[in-house]
């Protein structure tokens, strides 16, 4: 392993060639970039966010916080733990200053989810996981298995364990092939559960391609969300080791123990070649036996206790390693890296330097309860364990193994096994026979030496604590943390904030408690009281690809076209989005910019004719016998002295009397009526609709339909309209008297069975043609065909409703406006006894007199247009702030009829300011403008007739 | 995300149902003989315990029908669901 220098003797596999940081290095199959880059040699990987301190690789797994790293090829991601990212051929990447950077070019990848429901999900394929899958699996309910690693096994990966004499390793993969085998249970692997929510919804991402870097397939797509609900859900989510903050604890050759444990035995690679380490706890002992086995010289154990486990201590002494009890690691020191240890008696006494280039450290282990906390569950202090661990939970939830602080291998597979049963009663299924616990065929773990009890040391008491980091990923050290303390804050949620602890992108799985044991120390009480911080979603970073999927681009949100839409593109019309529909804007000529296209399409229709694609308007069919006293009792004015063949402009507001929608209302037949809504509110209007019927009016016999996609309507608007379909409807009689304005007729339109309104949203003499949506492209098509007619869009629409003052609402309201600030007095009804909103219009508030009215603005300058959302004011130089603000522009055009710009305004107390000058303070200026009505076009309605 | 028991289709997604506010505020008989301060009232005012609470819900994405849940504000556990009309069960 001439180009690996700290690759293990005898290891094999297929090499593999990556470059990291400008430089060509080779891994093997199996590595992630972390174990590679050891393999190397490479030690400084990435630098601190903060501090700019080099920084190696401290853990093994997705508790990383040191190793950021960021791929540049076969595509770029940003943010990458080096101990996650599974090592390919032609790997590119380079280490982070403590955050990445956006890639520059489009991501090709596909992304894509996937509900499903299981009775039982169990998380992590460990041994009490795995042991949890095999007893609910072998009883016929439906598992998921997640795990985040390629490979099941957990905590056996990394120790050399045996159970039922061989490698923990293979029996966890032959265990979890067999029950992959079983046709109800579902393995997914590189699986990482981020989110664990209410009613057992649990969000996973599975990794799918990423570990194949160029050799991909582009069909499969690269993750995959999981959205699973689950009858019972199995936490055997293991553990993270923490450290212990002493100076120097952030150099790179500190590691965790347990990491370099899993390097050597898992990753066949030493982590150093001369090692200290150090330790609260019995679980490094293994970990520098480990490595003495695999050649690395461990120079000494420091342990913080007195009394070490006996066995541990025999087997150090059978193999010469130096055992120091009672003493600490007061630094770990070198340049760029550890060259030296200095070690220390824990009671003070001479301290000592020891040579070593690798530090291994263990503060103990805690239980990963991540997702038991995000799913509501309680935590409780375990004084042994010296972490917190699984309390009380009302979710369907059972944590297994050391989750749940369960110590050995054999415990750890007979608790996986209990919750695998509780899991299985829990959800209905028989318990299959056998004593308990015991009842299926766990595999024999080895006998493991009686442990002694941890002391827990959260930090090496010094002078100076400025080099001793509590998050490494964040450069927080214990000055830091006693700096918050000092400052009063006594809360560990505040302390997080305060310094940042805990809140960068491992989101302080090392770090978390650690935290609070600083805490706790300075404040002099016991971490079981101070408690942890909260523990949120996603357990580890996801990219918003994944979590977005498919729904990008035009997926993002379903795109609804009308019948006519084809004829607008070719036309080369520009688009609206208006809710979920695409509506045309404009219809430019050759060389016309969109002022110069709205001019024409203005004075097409208010001096000859023009028709609009009016399809979007929303309706519903309002249909049965008491549909006249349901109406009444939501629109404002009278809808059951509406005549059959007529037709009445409405106005919906909601209780507190403000406007909610507005429209026409037709009336069929006596117990039918076909309303029309807004674009935007169509379903809203029809959910107000049946939320009365069904919780306030139950008596009423109407149903509600919503038919806006069964119609196609062609407004056609103009002096010269009635000409255009008296042409295009020969039987129809379209004189004034036998089609007065607000009636409807129903007659052939271009052959076509239509129901013709005469409506005018212009203030022009104008109709709206109805047919079915499948006749709506022949029938533009045939209204195009007959002559001079122009094509407009919405933009023209809402020029000439506002040069007649028709609000739109939405635009010139906002949920804070009457029908009397609107000017509209007359649509309120005073014969009824009752309509939504009537109670609300006697309210104080809706009489005040310094209401916002609806009125026009003309500006002095004739040519200076008013931006939507301009504030007024009433002096011509801007007074000291707070300024008082009259009002706002709610609309503002450039009219053709006018020949001027106008704006509509809601202005406090407007319509007794009709004539006063206000300034819209635009930009540096103070633009002055003339409050008008705000009917500006042919007020006394002389044009409606044609 | 919750799963809410609609009682005409059986527990579904949280996302198929939109929410619609405290249960039982029912719309007064004569709205023009309440007081200015009790129509306020009907209109502004809502309960906000921590703990049960009868709120309504409305199963927009499936059977469109308004129903009542008694949740509990503080853990999100439904207690009861119930028809339009139907007394909030004694034991929620």
């Amino acid at each position: 392993m001439t180009g690996q220098p700290y690759r293990r003797e005898g290891a094999t596999g297929t090499t593999l060639r990556f470059r990291f940081d400008g430089r060509d290095y080779e891994g093997l199959e199996g590595d992630t970039l972390a174990s590679a880059l050891l393999a190397n040699g490479v030690r400084a990987v990435a630098s601190s966010i903060k501090l700019g301190r080099p920084r190696g690789v401290y853990a093994a797994g997705c508790e990383e916080p040191n190793a950021l790293v960021q791929i540049e090829e076969p595509f770029p991601e940003p943010m990458l733990t080096a101990t996650t990212v599974e090592l390919y051929d032609g790997l590119v990447a380079v280490g982070l200053p403590g955050q990445g950077r956006l890639a520059d070019r489009p991501d090709p990848a596909r992304y894509d989810a996937v509900h499903a429901h299981c009775d039982v999900l169990v998380v992590g394929a460990g041994p009490a996981g795995i042991a949890a899958a095999g007893v609910a699996a072998r009883a016929g309910a439906r598992v998921i298995l997640a795990d985040e690693r390629p490979e099941p096994g957990g905590s056996l990966l990394g120790t050399t364990e045996t159970l039922d004499g061989g490698p923990g390793r293979e029996w966890a993969a032959g265990e979890v092939a067999a029950l992959a085998a079983l046709p109800e249970v579902r393995v997914l692997r590189r699986t990482t559960v981020l989110g664990h929510y209410d009613d057992n919804y649990v969000i996973a991402v599975e990794r799918r391609t990423n570990h194949l870097g160029a050799a991909a397939p582009a069909h499969v797509a690269r993750e995959r969300v999981w959205r699973i609900r689950a009858k019972r859900v199995v936490l055997a989510t293991g553990g993270h080791e923490r450290f212990v903050a002493f100076a120097g604890n952030d150099l790179p050759g500190v590691m965790l123990a347990g990491a370099a444990r899993t390097y050597v035995n898992h990753h066949r690679v030493l982590p150093g070649r001369r090692a200290v380490v150090f330790t609260t706890n019995d679980s490094a002992y293994a970990a520098a036996l480990d490595l003495a086995d695999a050649g690395v010289e461990i120079a000494a154990v420091v342990d913080v206790r007195r009394a070490p486990g006996e066995t541990w201590a025999a087997r150090c002494a059978e193999r010469g390693v130096e055992l120091l009890t009672g003493h600490v690691v007061a630094a770990a020191e070198g340049e760029g890296e550890v060259s030296s240890v200095r070690v220390a008696p824990r009671e003070g006494g001479r301290a000592r330097e020891i040579p070593a280039d690798l530090l291994l450290v263990s503060g103990g282990w805690t239980p990963v309860v991540h997702l038991f906390s995000q799913a509501g569950g309680t935590l409780r202090y375990d004084e042994a364990l010296g972490a917190f661990t699984p309390g009380e939970t009302r979710q369907a939830v059972e944590a297994a193994g050391f989750a749940r602080g369960v110590r050995t291998l054999r415990e750890c597979l007979e608790d996986g096994a209990r919750a695998g049963r509780c899991a299985l009663a829990a959800a209905g299924f028989p318990l299959p026979a056998g004593d308990g616990a015991s009842g299926t065929s766990l595999p024999a773990a080895e006998e493991e030496p009686a442990a002694a009890p941890a002391e827990h040391l959260w930090l090496v008491e010094a002078d100076d604590y400025s080099a001793h980091f509590v998050d490494l990923q964040r450069d927080v050290t214990v000055a830091d943390v006693l700096r918050a303390v000092g400052a009063g804050l006594s809360s560990v949620e505040h302390v997080k904030r305060y310094t940042t602890a805990g809140t960068a992108h491992d989101q302080g799985k090392t770090s978390g408690l650690l935290t609070s044991g600083v805490v706790a120390h300075a404040l002099g009480v016991d971490v079981a009281q101070l408690g942890t911080t909260t523990f949120r979603a996603p357990y580890t970073p996801v990219s918003f690809a994944a979590l977005a999927g498919r729904d990008r681009g035009p997926l993002h949100d379903p795109v609804r076209v009308t019948s006519m839409h084809e004829w607008h593109v070719a036309r080369g019309a520009l688009f609206e989005n208006v809710g979920q529909w695409k509506r045309p804007w404009y219809y430019p000529r050759p060389g016309e910019d969109m002022e110069a296209a709205v001019l024409r399409e203005c004075a097409a229709v208010r001096r000859n004719v023009g028709a609009m694609d009016a399809s979007t308007l929303g309706k519903i069919d309002v249909i049965g016998p008491d549909a006249p006293v349901f109406l009444d009792r939501l629109y404002t004015n009278m809808m059951s002295t509406l005549k059959v063949g007529s037709i009445r402009y409405g106005v919906m507001c909601r209780a507190d009397g403000m406007v909610f929608d507005d429209g026409t209302v037709i009336r069929l037949a006596d117990d039918h009526y076909l309303v029309t809504t807004t674009t935007g509110n169509a379903a809203a209007v029809l959910d107000w609709m049946e939320e009365w019927l069904q919780t306030e009016w139950p008596d009423l016999r109407v149903h509600c339909t919503s038919v806006t996609e069964q119609w196609a309507t062609v407004a056609l608007a103009g002096p010269r309209s009635r000409e255009v379909l008296a042409g295009l409807a020969p039987g129809l009689a379209v004189d004034n008297d036998s089609f007065p304005f607000m009636t409807w007729r129903d007659a052939e339109v271009a052959g076509i069975p239509a129901r013709v309104c005469r409506i005018s949203f212009s203030g022009e003499l104008a109709y709206e043609i109805n047919v079915s949506s499948w006749y709506g492209l022949a029938l533009w098509e045939a209204v195009m065909a007959s002559g001079e007619v122009t094509p407009y869009g919405t933009e023209t629409m809402h020029v000439l409703r506002a040069e007649k003052g028709y609000p739109i609402v939405g635009q010139d309201t906002d949920g804070t406006v009457t029908p009397q600030d609107l000017g509209m007095e007359w649509i309120v009804s005073k014969k009824k006894a009752d309509f939504v909103g009537k109670r609300s219009f006697s309210r104080p508030d809706t009489s005040r007199p310094d209401r916002k009215h609806l009125v026009g603005l003309l500006p002095e300058d004739p040519g200076v247009l008013l931006p939507e959302g301009a504030h007024l004011v009433a002096t011509s130089e801007l007074p000291e702030p707070p300024v008082p603000t009259l009002g706002f522009v709610t609309s503002s055009y450039r009219s053709a009829a006018l020949g001027r710009t106008f704006a509509l305004a809601l202005v406090s107390g407007g319509r007794e300011r009709i004539g006063e000058r206000l300034y819209a303070p635009v930009g540096a200026d103070l633009v002055p403008v003339t409050v008008t009505s705000h009917v500006l076009y042919d007020p006394e309605g002389a044009r409606r007739d044609g | 995300m919750l799963l809410i028991p609609c009682p005409w289709c059986g527990p579904r997604d949280e996302a198929e149902f939109h929410y619609g506010g405290q249960a039982h505020v029912a719309y007064p008989e004569n709205p023009a003989a309440l007081s200015d301060e009790e129509w306020a009232r009907y209109l502004f005012f809502r309960d906000n315990p921590k703990g049960l609470f009868a709120e309504r819900w409305s199963h927009t994405a499936g059977c469109r029908r308004w129903f009542n849940a008694v949740r509990d504000t503080a853990t999100n556990e439904i207690h009861a669901v119930y028809r339009v009309g139907e007394p909030r069960p004694v034991s929620a």
